[in-house]
């Protein structure tokens, strides 16, 4: 019985501490870096509940997709992070205002009701025993949810979509094959057959228009 | 010594304030707003997986996964207009964006 007790203090205690150096942190970098570590931690807080499922892709899809774009970003952009930092202090004394009532109001909300015993009740769909927690996810998921499931993945391709179009750009100095160009040409177009008269050479007033 | 519901939920309370809480104070500093999104966004599905772990019902899972995927679009399309504007302007500071001020 301590043990879970003791790995749970552990989880939320390094994941809230690696928040609190994700918002007060110098470097962009370090602050990805506990972001990392907090997502880890929350995976295991999620695997302590017994959603080993969703504690697994949380590691897949921010440690290793989220973060990592976080990072590229902040190493690509030089920007003088030092300068952005001015006026941290100054909006200190507001932000922990504002953020000592808004923890204090949720905590009593948290603290200041009793669960209905009854609620199990009107589980709209309860977690089936003596199956494994991503089995169970999958039986619901792709079955009553399988349009959201479907939307989902509208909204990230849509994402993706989004990203490329506003990052891609076209350089004037790069070529690039244009097919349409290319079968529009004709023999008329590109050579011109001439007779040369011996001794003259050929005149610059004769050529065709495309090679002056 | 039994870890409970409002464990969870107190933990899920702190990141949301601690989210909340970056917000304010790197005002200047774009891509912390983005991370404290990220983190009010963990928050809340903390807050979805404990209910629906402790209330026995799997929909609150299936919803922290779409919860998920939001968050994964939002941090993807956030960052290609962040690179965008500095491409633009050379600079990401916030105070900056008064372009549409006329």
């Amino acid at each position: 019985m301590i043990l879970p007790a003791l790995f749970f203090y552990l989880f939320a205690g390094v994941c809230v501490a690696s928040a609190v150096m994700v918002i007060v942190s110098r470097n962009p970098v370090h602050s990805v870096l506990f972001l990392i570590l907090a997502f880890v931690n929350a995976s295991g807080l999620f695997i302590l509940m017994g959603a080993e499922f969703l504690g697994m892709i949380l590691i897949v899809v921010y440690v290793g997709a989220v973060a990592v774009l976080f990072l590229f970003v902040i190493m690509m952009l030089d920007v003088d992070f030092a300068q952005l930092r001015e006026g941290f202090l100054e909006y200190l004394p507001f932000g922990l205002v504002i953020g000592a009532i808004f923890l204090a109001e949720l905590l009593l909300v948290a603290g200041g009701w009793v669960i209905n015993p009854d609620i199990a009740k009107s589980a709209i769909s309860t977690i089936p025993a003596n199956v494994s927690n991503t089995e169970a996810l999958g039986l619901v998921l792709y079955t009553t949810y399988i349009h959201y499931f479907q939307i989902a993945g509208m909204v990230l391709l849509v994402a993706m979509i989004g990203a490329i179009v506003l990052t891609l750009r076209h350089k004037v100095s790069v070529k690039r094959q244009d097919i349409n160009v290319q079968n529009a040409r004709t023999p008329e177009l590109a050579m011109s057959v001439r007779k040369v008269t011996s001794g003259q050479g050929l005149q610059d007033a004769d050529a065709p228009e495309w090679v002056k | 010594m039994t870890i409970g519901l409002g464990h969870y939920l107190s933990v899920g309370a702190i990141l949301f304030t601690l989210g909340i809480l970056g917000i304010f104070l790197n005002r200047k500093n774009i891509i912390v707003i983005l991370m404290s999104i990220e983190l009010i966004l963990l928050a809340v599905n903390i807050n979805l997986v404990a209910f629906s772990t402790f209330l026995g019902d799997i929909v609150g899972q299936v919803f922290a996964l779409l919860v998920l995927t939001v968050a994964a679009a939002e941090a993807a399309i956030g960052l290609a207009v962040l690179v965008v504007y500095f491409r633009n302007r050379g600079s990401i500071a916030v105070e900056d964006v008064n372009l549409m001020k006329g």
